[in-house]
């Protein structure tokens, strides 16, 4: 068979690290770095004796993010022990949720080819992460740092509803588009508070069953989940038609090689031995809780794009890449009002400033210019002080430097020449030392025109005014 | 005057009145542990130098009218179980032999620091609290002082040994299933199991976390009741502790009891209840009707499914809560290993003692998938109808009358053999623990 005649299941496991001040069983600080094992007490430690307190605003994130993606919020829920022994999981159990988990049956949609897709969610449950281990480059041993220890995190499992790895790409922008949107995770994927454990199988189309799955664990780049992707359905689809079968087993993503490797397969399979923690009490909600989170949930990314469309008048492509990301969706709005021209820092942040994003391999929350800055510039331009030329000159400086783009003009003389009698001199003396050009303009050739413009600028460093120059030459060849 | 003989609440009158200095208190147990202590066994780490230049200290407090609580100065024994900050608790383990806490627990911190007493040393227990006869720890075996050929009970039999003994004026045990009541009971001290919840459980070494408490050991009722007065209340560290006002627990002690409603459970009346027993409750039961309490008997029938109720949970939790115990970050850890695995299996196989490991297997074996079913969550539903039953009692009457222990103080090596055996020593107890009641237990003891 060929490749075409298979179709691709994927389901996916997504951690997101919240963005609490506070772990979530102790008052120890989820800062990201800091000295090994300093972010550390007797609880996130797990000293004998000590005991687990929930965070309040653990629940309160999650039922957010439930709430964010059409979940069903449990009014009756509980925390459970996941057993195992790892060196980096010091009570030897994680605090998790097994068969009560605080939101279930929910749903993201996503665009494609112009249809909407809804990609249904099982459930979002909360739980804390484990430490970490830290191994000797000398192969001496390993070293345990405990500051993730008790670092919230939420588990979105999602149905094997999607089908593509384009699909899986645009799902988990999707997610993380939310998660931001609603602030409850920085949803850093290299800091790895955004991660997801991949799974895939394969069946022949038409077929209702589903094929035998395997997992990827710990995928925290868009770039490596693809390309991981890519690899594993053509490594499955060469086992099915080679007549192999596909084994369930666990496996590890080496971005090097680009190949995974098995890291356990189902005969290890680990039996948590899962049951309620009978340190924790259960966690009750009422009503009003959950209205009151409800009625305090920030736009979505959905509505803001309907805003932009509506209000501002923004193409669909524009819409939908400003709304993808909170922080340039932020950004844009910031500016926005500011200036009071929408479509100008569209088009600053969509061109110019994308591209050094991209060169710079920067995330949109690390724009290296304020919003304030930007509509500076814009309304410099509208106010005709310096030219859009020089303007992307003075962008450019931005993003080197913190100075505001009128310091930056000044510095550097680039206010635009607006003044009659400048420009004036600057023709009559371009006109003088181009006869040829002049020649073939009155003889109506259009584009000597812009070449005499050109030398103006030029001439003035592409300070003079670009309608004046044009105006002028005009004028004075008629 | 015998100063290791007088109770608490004795002890502090002496102290109000300064007849007494916490010096001298303090001082007298010293002496008086040294003497018995070669005998009984009773302690795992003894605190001679801290404890008289503290107590010193609180003197010179008592005299400036400075000391934070009227009980400053008073000593105590604590059970080796609960987290001591620069002492080491080592739950009578080979795994902790060493361990030092970073911290103080919440009720050692209620005593020895907000209510200045004097901590005299760590008591032996059963090892992690495992244990009818505290002769499951891996340090010694703790004599019962009245025949030293006997057990003192377990788990906290050190503690109340160290009561009985006169080595320390009173002392905290912890019950999980009857660890504080049946080895007072063995003594002939009193023992209280508080509510569950009442008492905050940070800084315990969990055994099984949905039943240990801590409670107090004392020679009389009224220290007992003030005791609790101090160490119990909520507690944010725990939320399992419930949110109930201060009360002072001695407050109704010498209140007649006339009109009480006692119920006595023929269940407890039964097979396995030794003769010596039966006939000390008969007689408690003819004190209580001179008292003109209203005796009646009733029916528990519950309480035959309460024992392997309790093994399962406790079990199924205690091998979860010992899995921190892994030779990584603190206590014992093997030489023996070239990688991970040889690390939790050696560690384990030689940090532990063979009751520990018996009730990690088992613990481990009902939480199993395939088995959770028909052990820990059928036990959970049972436990759900112990509640109930008991609820049910208590719409009648004001308290139960039941046996203790179904047996007097037995000697050394004649249940260890067989755990079964030793197991059904907690009989009469570990319902009370499943339904998360209180109970109290005065003395009535053979000789």
């Amino acid at each position: 068979m060929a490749r075409e005649d298979y179709e691709i299941v994927i389901g996916l496991e997504v951690h997101a690290e919240l963005s609490t001040k506070t772990k979530i069983f102790c008052s120890c600080p989820t800062e990201f770095g800091g000295e090994p094992n300093t972010h550390c007490c007797p609880v996130c430690m797990a000293m004998p004796g000590a005991l687990p307190v929930l965070n309040e605003k653990v629940v309160e994130y999650a039922v957010r993010a439930g709430l964010a993606t059409n979940c069903e919020i449990s009014r009756d829920s509980k925390n459970d022990r996941k057993n195992y022994f790892y060196p980096d999981l010091p009570k030897s159990y994680q605090i998790s949720q097994f068969d009560k988990p605080l939101c279930e049956k929910g749903y993201v949609e996503i665009d494609i080819e112009g249809e909407k897709k809804k990609i249904r969610l099982t459930r979002i449950h909360i739980e804390e992460d484990a430490g970490k281990l830290n191994h000797d480059d000398y192969g001496r041993g390993s070293l345990v740092d405990l500051n993730r220890a008790g670092v919230p995190l939420i588990e979105i499992v999602s149905e094997p509803d999607i089908r593509s790895i384009e699909e899986t790409d645009k799902y988990l922008k999707k997610l993380k588009s939310i998660l931001e949107y609603i602030e409850v995770s920085d949803c850093k994927m290299q800091e790895g508070s955004l991660r997801a454990d991949v799974n895939v199988s394969i069946r022949k189309k038409g077929s209702t069953e589903y094929g035998t799955r395997t997992e990827m664990k710990n995928m925290n780049s868009f770039k490596s989940i693809s390309r991981a992707l890519e690899y594993e359905i053509n490594r499955q689809i060469d086992v099915i038609e080679e007549g192999g079968k596909i084994e369930q087993e666990t496996l590890r993503w080496d971005e090097v090689s680009g190949r995974t490797f098995s890291m356990r397969d189902k005969e290890d399979a680990q039996d948590y031995r899962y049951f309620p923690d009978p340190d924790l009490v259960a966690i009750r909600l009422s009503e009003e809780y959950i209205e009151n989170i409800k009625n305090n949930l920030p736009e979505l990314p959905e509505s803001r794009k309907q805003r932009y469309l509506e209000e501002y008048k923004l193409t669909e492509k524009e819409a939908n890449i400003l709304s993808s990301s909170k922080h340039l969706s932020d950004f844009f709005e910031a500016s926005t009002k500011i200036c009071g021209n929408p479509k100008a820092v569209s088009n600053w942040l969509m061109s110019d400033i994308a591209k050094v994003l991209n060169e710079k391999e920067l995330e949109p929350d690390e724009i290296p210019l304020t919003p304030e800055h930007l509509a500076e510039l814009i309304t410099l331009i509208e106010k005709g002080t310096i030219s859009s030329k020089i303007a992307k000159d003075v962008l450019n400086k931005m993003f080197e430097t913190p100075e505001a783009p009128s310091t930056i003009i000044e510095k550097n003389g680039w206010v635009q020449i607006s003044d009659e009698g400048a420009i004036k001199e600057v023709v009559e003396r371009i006109i003088e030392t181009n006869p040829q050009s002049v020649a073939d303009f009155k003889g109506g050739k259009d584009k000597a025109l812009g070449f005499l413009v050109g030398q103006a600028m030029k001439e003035t460093k592409g300070k003079a005014n670009p309608q004046m120059l044009n105006e002028m030459f005009r004028n004075a060849l008629k | 005057m015998n100063i290791t003989e007088l109770t608490v609440h004795e002890l502090k009158e002496k102290l109000d009145k300064k007849e007494l200095t916490s010096e001298e208190i303090t001082k007298a147990y010293i002496d008086r542990i040294n003497e018995k202590e070669p005998q009984i066994g009773a302690f795992v780490t003894t605190l001679e130098q801290e404890a008289i230049e503290k107590a010193k200290k609180i003197d010179k407090e008592r005299q400036a009218g400075t000391a934070n609580s009227e009980y400053a100065g008073i000593p105590v024994g604590l059970k080796d179980n609960m987290c001591t900050k620069g002492i080491k608790t080592t739950c009578s383990s080979k795994m902790l032999e060493n361990f030092v806490s970073p911290y103080d627990g919440t009720v050692v911190n209620k005593l020895v620091n907000e209510n200045s007493m004097i901590a005299l040393g760590k008591l032996n227990m059963d090892e992690f609290a495992m244990g009818s006869s505290t002769e499951t720890s891996y340090f010694k075996n703790t004599k019962n002082p009245w025949d030293i050929r006997c057990v003192p009970g377990g788990s906290s039999g050190g503690s109340v040994a160290a009561v009985a003994a006169d080595m320390v004026p009173w002392a905290l045990g912890s019950d999980t299933g009857g660890s504080i009541r049946q080895p007072a009971s063995l003594c002939g001290v009193v023992g209280l199991k508080p509510t569950y919840g009442l008492v905050s459980r940070y800084g315990l070494i969990a055994f099984a976390s949905s039943l240990d408490q801590i409670g107090p050991i004392t020679k009389d009722v009224e220290d007992a009741a003030i005791l609790l007065s101090l160490i119990a209340g909520k507690d944010e560290k725990d939320t399992t502790t419930i949110d109930i006002p201060k009360k002072d627990y001695t407050k109704n002690l010498k209140k007649d009891i006339k009109g009480l409603k006692i119920g006595v459970p023929k269940e407890f009346f039964g097979e396995g209840i030794n003769e010596e027993v039966k006939a000390s409750l008969q007689k408690t039961i003819e004190v209580y009707k001179n008292l003109g309490a209203e005796i009646e008997e009733t029916s528990l029938d519950v309480s035959e499914y309460s024992l392997a109720t309790y093994y399962i949970i406790a079990c199924a939790e205690a091998s979860s809560n010992l899995g921190r115990f892994d030779g990584i970050r603190y206590g014992y850890r093997t030489p023996n290993y070239s990688n991970l695995k040889d690390i939790y299996k050696n560690t384990r196989s030689e940090g532990f003692g063979a009751e520990v490991k018996r009730r990690i297997i088992l613990g481990t074996y009902v939480l199993s998938s395939g088995y959770y079913d028909a052990y820990y969550k059928k036990a959970q539903k049972v436990r759900t109808l112990v509640q109930n039953e008991f609820a049910k009692q208590f719409e009648k009457y004001d308290v139960l009358l039941t046996p203790t222990s179904p047996v007097t103080a037995f000697k050394f090596g004649e249940k260890s053999e067989n755990p079964l055996e030793m197991y059904l020593s907690d009989i009469c107890t570990v319902s009370v623990n499943i339904a998360g009641l209180p109970r109290n237990i005065s003395t009535m003891w053979s000789r």
